[in-house]
């Protein structure tokens, strides 16, 4: 049984992901990875996507795992975690292994565009595995081009700010509605300001996977200081600030029912998030408060959407 | 075994690498500018700082107090920022 835990002097010391990978100072990946590896306990394997954290943590002859780690494309992380999951299964069937559990880390380009598909095709199978999209809105590693999870107005190198478009000008995708849509256990959304939280989400989807209740998605706010260009030590800063703007919902859906985990009762305006990074600067002039006056309409309805769908017994 | 084989017959078939966290052989402390250091007597003993770094340089001593690892740190600063003491300063390398 993984424990679930009330302060963070209850998280071991033991750490699963090493010092020494490749990632930019400020990164936001690695708090969540450090935590999801520690909560999520008994063996497990990590299946990773292409993206920042595959590239970065694995710069051969090294690597900054100490669990079994296999590579992957883009568009097949969740492919191959099915036919680890399959494997394993017989395994234990015939020759008596262990439980082995699943974690799949894909970055917002290979689960919101390119990956959509394969992790539709799993969730719908059923495969007992940890998804977790760890999102930076954009494709970081390849140079900060757009994705599906890119917000609008956020200025990227293929969607860049100026005279004829103000930044991206299309909204972000909901994916957890995606996911939902298919009627799995257990997702949530976690994020790196609040890590009690995100420790005790894992910890829940450990006792799933470990009673066979399967598949569970995670969606991560993943601040990049360089794709966003902010300054490196606000990255853990602008986490919060997503959560008390209500631009990032911290909720989870256990079985349909859906929970708040932080009431955000009065939000900061999202003018303070906005004005921290490079890529919404050109939001605060007053030619673009249109965008502006759409981010808000687009949180509001978003928020009010949620509070009607916690209401229910059940979603699905 | 506890660095790579020189020789390229010794190495594993597949690109595979069979030693776990290898990556502590790359000392990315020489990519920082800027270095945190710790006032003790502002310590709350919170752990923020240990949660947050992307590197693992905050080190967590046996009474839950912590440290910097400078071989590994890459001076981001996050560790200063979510302080809520402000117990840990940013202080510019190679003199004041």
């Amino acid at each position: 049984m993984a424990r679930q835990i009330r302060r963070l002097s209850e998280i071991p010391r033991e750490e699963l992901f090493v010092s020494g990978h490749g990632l930019c100072a400020g990164c936001g990946i690695p708090p969540m990875v450090k935590i999801a590896l520690k909560a999520v306990d008994g063996p497990k394997v990590v299946v990773n996507a292409t993206g920042c954290l595959e590239v970065a943590t694995t710069l051969y002859p090294h690597t900054a795992w100490r669990v079994p780690w296999v590579h992957n494309a883009f568009e097949n992380a969740a492919a191959t975690a099915s036919g680890i999951e399959a494997a394993l299964k017989a395994l234990r069937r015939k020759k008596n292994w262990k439980n082995y559990k699943i974690i799949v880390f894909g970055g917002d380009g290979g689960t919101f565009d390119i990956g959509l598909q394969s992790l539709s095709g799993a969730l719908e199978r059923g495969h007992k595995f940890i998804y977790v999209c760890y999102d930076n809105e954009a494709y970081m590693n390849t140079g900060i081009q757009r994705s599906g999870a890119t917000p609008v107005g956020a200025a990227t190198t293929t969607s860049p700010a100026g005279s004829v478009i103000p930044g991206k000008p299309e909204n972000k995708k909901n994916l957890m509605d995606i996911v939902l849509a298919h009627r799995i256990p257990y997702a949530a959304t976690i994020n790196a300001a609040y890590p009690v939280d995100m420790w005790n989400k894992f910890a829940k989807a450990s006792d799933y996977l470990e009673k066979g209740i399967g598949p569970i998605f995670f969606h991560y706010y993943s601040p990049c200081p360089v794709g966003w260009r902010m300054d490196s030590s606000l990255s853990i800063e602008i986490s919060r600030l997503a959560v008390q703007t209500r631009l990032w919902l911290l909720y989870e859906v256990d079985h349909g029912k859906i929970k708040i985990n932080v009431m955000v009762r009065k939000p900061k305006p999202i003018e303070e998030y906005l004005k921290l990074q490079g890529r919404f600067r050109h939001l605060l002039q007053p030619e673009n408060s249109h965008i502006v006056e759409r981010l808000k309409r687009y949180i509001e309805n978003n928020w009010n959407r949620l509070l009607k769908l916690a209401e229910l017994d059940s979603i699905y | 075994m506890d660095r790579w084989p020189s020789k390229w017959m010794d190495l594993p078939i597949g690109g595979v690498i069979n030693i776990p966290g290898t990556s502590t052989w790359v000392k990315t402390g020489t990519w920082r500018s800027h270095r945190p250091v710790v006032d003790l007597d502002k310590c709350i003993k919170c752990l923020m700082c240990w949660v947050s770094c992307p590197d693992n340089s905050i080190i967590r001593l046996d009474d839950d107090y912590v440290d910097v690892d400078y071989t590994y740190c890459k001076g981001c600063g996050i560790c200063a920022n979510v302080c809520p003491t402000k117990a840990i300063d940013m202080i510019e390398e190679g003199g004041r």
